[in-house]
């Protein structure tokens, strides 16, 4: 039984509460305090916008962090699910837990079929692959009738979280977003460090040596992929229902780089690393608002940087200095 | 005439227009090809190339009155150049790394440039003026060819072809075939292989300008008119397998055809039946329709 195998190796880590190790317990808690602490000195919008993106990157590194895939279409999950949470909150009239579900729901469906074909390819291509698909859902976006093509959809409802709490007020609104967002940390947490996060590191590492040990390396790889895709449809329905707004901007090519983006300055080799990114890249958006273009200009720029001199990230970086796992 | 129950003139100008976005992804998909093959880099910046030709060709003609023929062999040279400076200094330092590295690199590359030239032009496009000896046009008797469009892809399967002769059959190509099968090997054989490289990618962005230049007469000059053209040359790249110089010629003809035919019988579906043929080939045939089974 290969799994047993597998579990043994982490079953040191798995004796801590969800097999954290003492430094990512230290970092857990202190994302759990900045979040609760954050509106308080912060705009709360402007935060959970961050957490919204934060989660949409931490779905990208499931893939990229474990696999070394790069799903350059990401944004494809994520737009889909904020149109679909939109529309279902909006038109049907969902309650706005129900149109979240519902917009993951879709998310997870796009990413099973789009996986499939995805996984058949490697490296280079699957990059090539995932970014095609996602400009076809863009393509889709822009003629399919639901989606408002260039408005978008427009002053989605909140509505009332289970029917009963009214999330018209920022802040409440803000408690619900933090919550998923938490709950998707510690769940993404959960899968990379599982037995089953194992074995997409030892495929990364060594696919052949996977396949001979009796795996079936693509069915992992769609796994991990559906389940990126979920977290981005999740990330991009709070999203729509936060923002009240489902837009093309969401579902195009920029926004899967920018989420890129995120995870490069982050550091793509830990589980952290997304989420400053995320900060980063926002905060940076936030600033530059003002200045049009500039914004891709320089986004451009700290890419290149990145690549050229700065791969291992933030929490990369970091890493090496304080010499843990991050 | 009717074929299949629709007027001939509408078939043979959707054929027409299939086979000219064909041209466009025949030239970018070679220059990709070329590039991948000896680089292995993804070439994301190969839009803003394009993008780039379109703009020198209208600038050249708007400020120092040189005209389209000029342009069409001023501005690859150019940005070709630009290309061999842009590999001696930046893209020289990543080819230890993952080739993700490399498209994501060049992925920035290409919202630098696209940004500088939104900046100074915006976001909507410019007209580029029909050049004087591609007014006009033919009458077939079943339609009638207007010269600009026929001029495109004439000088597409030209250079597209040229392309082919210099690397299947001269003494330069067999050094590049040679040092794309085993870098190492060439270099010892005496060959100078760094040089080739930073040939290699400059010629390839050159064939991305050359087909910029092409552009600007038949379509709006803009800053991101080659962003989303890219996206749809990769796909085009998966189908036909990045292996093949022939092949990537090939594929990039036929789809723009099926694209025009799509275009007659279903036009919603024509901006996405080259993601389905994708999908189609991945499940067929992952490694591409010319590409070496992996």
């Amino acid at each position: 039984m290969p799994h047993k195998q597998a579990a043994e190796t982490t079953r040191q880590d798995l004796a801590a509460p969800l097999g954290m190790s003492r430094t990512h317990q230290v970092v857990m808690l202190l994302l759990v305090a900045l979040v609760i602490a954050a509106p308080f000195a912060l705009y709360p919008l402007f935060v959970a916008k961050l957490l919204c993106f934060a989660l949409f990157a931490l779905s990208l590194n499931l893939m990229l962090g474990n696999l070394g895939l790069l799903s350059f279409g990401h944004a494809a999950y994520f737009g889909l699910s904020s149109y679909a949470a939109a529309h279902a909150a909006k038109i049907w009239g969902f309650t706005p837990e129900v149109a979240i579900l519902f917009g993951v729901l879709v998310a997870l469906s796009l990413g099973a079929v789009i996986g499939a074909l995805a996984v058949r390819r490697k490296g280079i291509y699957f990059a090539m692959v995932t970014l095609a698909f996602a400009q076809m859902v863009y393509f889709f976006s822009l003629q399919a009738p639901f989606t408002g093509g260039e408005d978008g959809i427009q002053r989605v409802p909140r509505g009332e979280l289970f029917g009963l709490f009214s999330l018209r007020d920022d802040r409440a609104l803000y408690a619900l977003v933090g919550v998923v967002f938490i709950a998707g940390v510690l769940a993404l947490y959960r899968i990379t460090y599982s037995p089953f996060g194992q074995i997409l590191r030892a495929i990364r590492d060594n696919e052949a040596r996977a396949v001979s040990l009796g795996y079936r390396v693509n069915g992992y790889k769609w796994l991990a992929f559906v389940l990126g895709a979920g977290f981005a449809g999740l990330a991009g329905a709070m999203k729509a229902i936060a923002f009240q707004l489902a837009s093309l901007t969401d579902v195009y090519w920029g926004m899967s780089g920018e989420v890129v983006l995120m995870a490069l300055i982050g550091g793509m080799g830990t589980f952290f690393g997304p989420v400053v990114g995320a900060g980063l890249v926002v905060w940076m958006q936030n600033e530059l608002a003002g200045f049009g273009a500039w914004v891709t200009i320089i986004q451009g720029m700290v890419f290149m940087l990145c690549i050229l001199a700065f791969r291992e990230g933030i929490l990369g970086t970091v890493r090496q200095l304080i010499g843990r796992k991050l | 005439m009717l074929i299949f129950g629709i007027p001939i003139q509408l078939f043979s100008t959707q054929i027409m227009l299939g086979l000219i976005n064909g041209a466009f992804y025949a030239l970018l998909s070679l220059g990709l090809a070329i590039i991948f093959g000896l680089l292995n880099i993804v070439n994301f910046a190969h839009g803003a190339f394009y993008m780039l030709g379109a703009f020198a060709a209208l600038l050249l003609l708007e400020h120092l009155g040189i005209n389209y023929w000029v342009a069409l062999a001023v501005v690859p040279l150019g940005i070709g150049l630009l290309g061999c400076v842009i590999e001696r200094f930046i893209l020289r330092w990543i080819y230890d790394l993952d080739h993700l590295y490399g498209m994501i690199l060049t992925f920035g590359m290409g919202l630098v440039i696209v940004g500088i030239f939104r900046n100074l032009y915006g976001a909507t496009g410019l007209a580029y003026s029909m050049p004087a000896g591609l007014q006009g046009g033919y009458n077939l008797g079943f339609m009638y060819l207007p010269a600009s469009r026929a001029f495109v892809i004439v000088a597409s399967v030209l250079v597209c072809l040229a392309t082919w002769i210099a690397i299947e059959k001269t003494r330069m190509g067999s050094w590049l075939r040679a040092a794309t099968e085993k870098p190492q090997l060439t270099e010892a054989f005496g060959i100078n292989v760094p040089l080739l490289v930073t040939l290699t990618y400059g010629f390839g962005v050159a064939l991305a300008a050359f087909a910029g230049v092409l552009a600007a007469p038949i379509f709006s000059v803009n800053p991101t008119m080659g962003s989303d053209l890219i996206i749809v040359v990769f796909a085009v790249v998966v189908i036909g397998g990045m292996g093949s110089i022939s092949g990537a010629i090939l594929t990039g003809f036929m789809l723009g055809l099926v694209e025009g035919l799509t275009k007659v019988f279903w036009p919603q579906a024509s901006s996405t039946v080259i993601f389905v043929i994708m999908a189609i080939v991945l499940l067929v045939r992952p490694a591409g329709l010319f590409g070496k089974q992996a």
